[in-house]
């Protein structure tokens, strides 16, 4: 059975009218924004319910927003292996605010929540490795910042050996 | 070994069997792994960062680094992403052409798939018959595009150029041939008792697990599950051609093979239908701020040479808005999350790379097989790091 669009901001709206921040349609996409506080909540119903059932997590997104606040964005694509429905929840988290990790409800956030932390430096509370992932460890910034410089922070220095040191 | 003691070994980055600058640090109980730790980022060039600085035509030469196997096939999710923000739908001539392009470049992936992952397992003899005709489909890139592995031949709202007549007699040629080729493939692997033997019951991934581990593509057929981008959510006209979605049972390394192996002979039938009812028409779609005026046109109106220029220098302004589009990419679901802002450079360009999940399940996969073990799995989950690291 097929579920459009309303059906499904009908279910998710009737459970969760107040965590329920905005909603819009785009190109056929529904993208639904929820409060952070209610946000772990919220997807953990996405998954149970047996109606809505999106089981396959496919990208976590992050999207810096820099004078805008909240600053950043953290956006959930989910899908359905039901009947083939994509729906997009996202999510405004401020500098320093830490978002609760759907890691547990979904295998497949493991890395994008940790690519997410490397290049935003937004953290994810209860997340079991939330290491760097692209960068090194003592690399000093996070680069998909907008304030970010595009060639990077050390692009003018020069490489001196006597510095190198062998661990 | 003392009982009960573990051994960590490094295997990677400047590893054969590793596809790549992959880096695993395993466990070992004995020659058991119990704890799989996998590294990655050596070939990370910033892409998405890089994107944000360049136009929306200027991107397409960069979507060819992800994959480079397949790159046909990251143009295509780039360029439909982009067409999806802008609203515009693009001719059928050259929705039909980027079908062909894409399935030959799903080929290209799956020939050079088949190689690496026989030569690591030790069946040394597949990799040559599979570059042999990987090469065909590189002269017929050649042919339409200018360029063998990385052809950057999708524009958007269309394509670089028509297709032209050597490529039609080529591609004939082509098709006639590989049926022959695929049953060779298969005469040297399906029933070879060394090749069952390495691969049967290895890696094995249940429906729900591959599922929650977020696969795709030929790995998530594996596990019987018929998710195919291709017929879930039709682009580019491939709800016009009749093909089927081969899916395994098992879940296993043996069971990913026989998917791909099958794909072999779809992504044929794709091109065959494509190339019989191609359509006439023009190859890009008709939008004055979007499709370069041809060169005739600007030699003689100074209209279409402005707009050459401008379309040039800034490419299309695309309205403010977020989309997530993905296409069936040679290793699973390629997606593209774009954020336009109403000028002429993506704000946010997000790759939803198949791979990068994939290598995120390996440690499910691999726990409790022996390090041997390790390679085949490497080898059936089909990576690439230039989409991995991006």
């Amino acid at each position: 059975m097929a579920i459009d669009n309303g059906k499904v901001m009908e279910l998710l709206g009737g459970k969760f009218a107040e965590a329920v921040v905005e909603s819009q349609e785009f190109r056929g996409d529904l993208t639904v924004v929820v409060a952070l506080d209610k946000l772990h909540e919220v997807l953990r119903f996405l998954h149970d319910d047996d109606t809505l059932h999106y089981d396959h997590l496919s990208d976590v997104v992050g999207i810096d927003r820099l004078p805008r606040k909240p600053r950043f964005e953290v956006v959930y694509v989910l899908h359905s292996m039901d009947d083939f429905r994509r729906l997009i929840v996202k999510v405004m988290v401020g500098e320093g605010e830490e978002v609760p990790t759907a890691t547990d409800i979904w295998n497949s956030a493991n890395w994008p929540e940790r690519e997410v932390f490397d290049m935003f430096g937004v953290a994810f509370a209860g997340h079991p490795d939330l290491r760097r992932i692209f960068m090194w460890d003592d690399f000093d910034g996070h680069p998909l910042r907008k304030d970010f410089p595009l060639r990077g922070k050390d692009f003018d220095k020069r490489w001196d050996p006597d510095q190198i040191q062998v661990l | 070994m003392a009982e009960g003691k573990l051994l960590t070994i490094n295997m990677g980055p400047h590893h054969p069997a590793t596809h790549g600058v992959l880096r695993l640090v395993l466990e070992l109980d004995g020659e058991t792994i119990v704890k799989v730790t996998p590294h990655i980022g050596h070939l990370h060039r910033g892409i998405e960062k890089i994107a944000e600085s360049m136009n929306y035509q200027q991107v397409i030469p960069l979507t060819d680094r992800f994959d480079y196997t397949a790159a046909t096939l990251n143009n295509l999710g780039y360029c439909t992403a982009v067409e999806k923000l802008l609203g515009i739908e693009v001719p059928k001539r050259a929705q039909y052409i980027r079908v062909i392009m894409s399935e030959l470049a799903r080929i290209m992936g799956h020939h050079l798939w088949i190689g690496s992952h026989a030569l690591d397992i030790g069946a040394m003899t597949v990799v040559f018959y599979a570059f042999r005709d990987r090469e065909m489909i590189m002269n017929m890139t050649e042919e339409v595009s200018g360029y063998r592995l990385t052809p950057s031949y999708l524009r958007i709202g269309g394509v670089a150029r028509d297709i032209t007549p050597d490529f039609v007699k080529f591609l004939r040629d082509f098709i006639k041939w590989f049926p022959t080729a695929v049953a060779g493939y298969n005469t040297l692997l399906t029933d070879n008792i060394i090749w069952r033997q390495r691969t049967m019951d290895i890696g094995v991934i249940s429906r729900e697990d591959a599922i929650n581990y977020g696969l795709t593509g030929p790995s998530l057929r594996g596990s019987g599950v018929a998710y195919d981008l291709r017929k879930a959510m039709p682009y580019s006209s491939y709800d016009d051609f009749d093909f089927q979605i081969p899916v395994g049972e098992k879940g296993d390394v043996y069971d990913r093979y026989l998917v791909r192996m099958e794909e072999f002979l779809q992504s044929l039938k794709i091109i065959e239908q494509a190339l019989e009812n191609l359509p006439e028409g023009p190859v890009n779609v008709d939008n004055p701020w979007i499709t370069n005026p041809d060169l005739g046109a600007v030699q003689e109106d100074i209209s279409a040479l402005i707009r050459r220029f401008k379309i040039q220098c800034q490419g299309p302004e695309v309205p403010v808005g977020e989309v997530y589009h993905a296409v069936e990419g040679s290793k699973g679901e390629l997606g593209f999350y774009l954020v336009g802002d109403g000028t002429e450079h993506p704000y946010r360009m997000k790759v939803r790379s198949p791979c990068f999940i994939l290598v995120s399940a390996l440690e499910k996969m691999m726990l409790g097989h022996m390090i041997a073990d390790a390679i085949a799995i490497i080898g059936s989950i089909d990576i690439v790091l230039g989409e991995i690291d991006r």
